[in-house]
């Protein structure tokens, strides 16, 4: 009888050591996060003006400092946004998801697949599967719509650069409108009732329903799960963002101050739809663009066309058509550009009127 | 055994292809692998993540590159 008890308590112990552990190298981890994120202006002054022989208020000088104190800075606060949202994401599947949103009724399904978007984790390049799994199961396809323009849009990659480089408001502010057009945009696109546009093989699909064991998670678990997520993510933004900067930096030291204003300012009435215009073709992901966008700001161009364009950049994707054009006619893909486009210039009509 | 790696194609989905065989290799087991990337096919296994791995008819994985060592218990090594 006796290995039997103390089994499973020996291992409890193990885990428990693990967590202590995982816990203690997190925090010296936060500690050390701190200290170098405290000393980066400095860093990055003494760097250019001190270790390199530039001029202090040059031009050159300006856009070098901006590079090297941006760079570090929004690699440190991605590093910690995409870890904490890693975590959070070990707690919701599609699976989940989908179980939750087949039974809700439109509006309140627009508004929680909306949510459930920012935080269930999915890739891109699965939207298709998921778009079948979702309206098979009796999901409305204007809640889907939801989900999938508020997975993209909403993401923590864009959350954490524009908390960075431009304050909690702004990033508030992006969330919310996000939120907004996501849900408003995915309610339209139910009311008019566009289900036939749909291919028709999708709703012919028999999806097979295999059995699957749910995972249980220990908290260690999810440390790695946000760990991985650090990994994969920047892994795979770190050249944008560092092309982004470099962008940004180039605006920041040669581009005349107030030049933006007459061409993304509030006061012309087409700089918002220009900015749609350039942004629905242009493909980037949050990390090339925003810090491009933090720029131009800075130049005097108005935070509702500047939101207007990183929303196009990055809600409408000529990939994504491409990989949506596989499940929906063209009618309903010009629809969902349409109505997402018109949501995003709402939001960028009515910043650039309130603020 | 009969083992399906679900993807379109992307690079998650090309890794865990790699390390499915990867382990097979190591392990000596017997398996088939066969890669599948239609859209209508993966839509038929009633998956909606990917990369997925089916074992035997049984999906081990939605939606994500598995680790190594859970290939090998899902391969009973």
């Amino acid at each position: 009888m006796e290995p039997k008890t103390t089994q499973p308590i020996q291992g409890e112990e193990k885990i428990n050591k693990m967590m202590a552990l995982n816990l203690l190298m997190a925090a010296i981890g936060v500690y050390l996060w701190w200290t170098v994120y405290r000393v980066l202006p400095d860093l990055s002054k003494w760097l250019t003006y001190k270790l390199l022989p530039i001029q202090e208020g040059s031009h050159l000088g300006s856009s070098i400092e901006f590079f090297l104190y941006d760079t570090p800075k929004v690699m440190m606060l991605l590093f910690l946004v995409v870890f904490g949202v890693g975590i959070l994401r070990s707690f919701f599947t599609p699976e989940k998801t989908r179980a939750f949103l087949s039974g809700k009724s439109e509006f309140a399904g627009n508004i929680f697949a909306a949510l459930l978007g920012i935080v269930t984790p999915f890739c891109s390049c699965s939207a298709v599967p998921l778009f079948i799994g979702f309206v098979t199961a009796g999901v409305p396809l204007g809640v889907t719509f939801s989900f999938l323009i508020a997975a993209p849009m909403v993401n923590e990659i864009a959350l954490g650069l524009l908390y960075g480089l431009l304050g909690w408001k702004v990033a508030a502010i992006y969330l919310g409108t996000g939120l907004f057009i996501a849900i408003s945009a995915g309610w339209v696109i139910g009311r008019l009732k566009l289900e036939n546009h749909i291919e028709d093989w999708v709703t012919q699909t028999n999806a097979a329903n295999l059995t699957m064991e749910e995972e249980k998670l220990t908290w260690n678990d999810r440390i790695i799960y946000g760990w991985d997520a650090v990994k994969e993510i920047i892994g795979r933004v770190w050249i944008y963002v560092i092309l982004g900067i470099a962008v940004g930096a180039g605006i920041h030291g040669f581009v005349p101050e107030g030049v933006m204003a007459s061409i993304m300012g509030k006061d012309s009435w087409w700089s918002v739809p220009l900015s749609v215009a350039i942004g629905v073709p242009m493909y980037s992901n949050a990390a090339g663009v925003i810090p491009v966008v933090e720029a131009l700001l800075g130049k005097g161009a108005a935070l509702g066309s500047v939101l207007a364009f990183m929303m196009s950049v990055i809600a409408l994707s000529l990939p994504e058509m491409v990989i949506l054009r596989k499940v929906l006619k063209p009618k309903l893909i010009a629809v969902f550009v349409g109505v997402v486009a018109s949501g995003i210039l709402f939001v960028g009509y009515l910043f650039n009127m309130i603020l | 055994m009969e083992i399906k790696v679900l993807g379109p194609g992307c690079a998650k989905c090309t890794k865990t292809e790699k390390l499915v065989q990867e382990v097979i290799k190591e392990t000596g087991v017997d398996a088939t692998v066969e890669k599948i990337t239609d859209m209508m096919q993966i839509a038929s296994y009633g998956v909606f993540g990917t990369p997925s791995v089916i074992i035997d008819n049984e999906v081990k994985c939605t939606g994500k590159v598995p680790k190594k060592a859970d290939i090998k218990k899902w391969l009973g090594k």
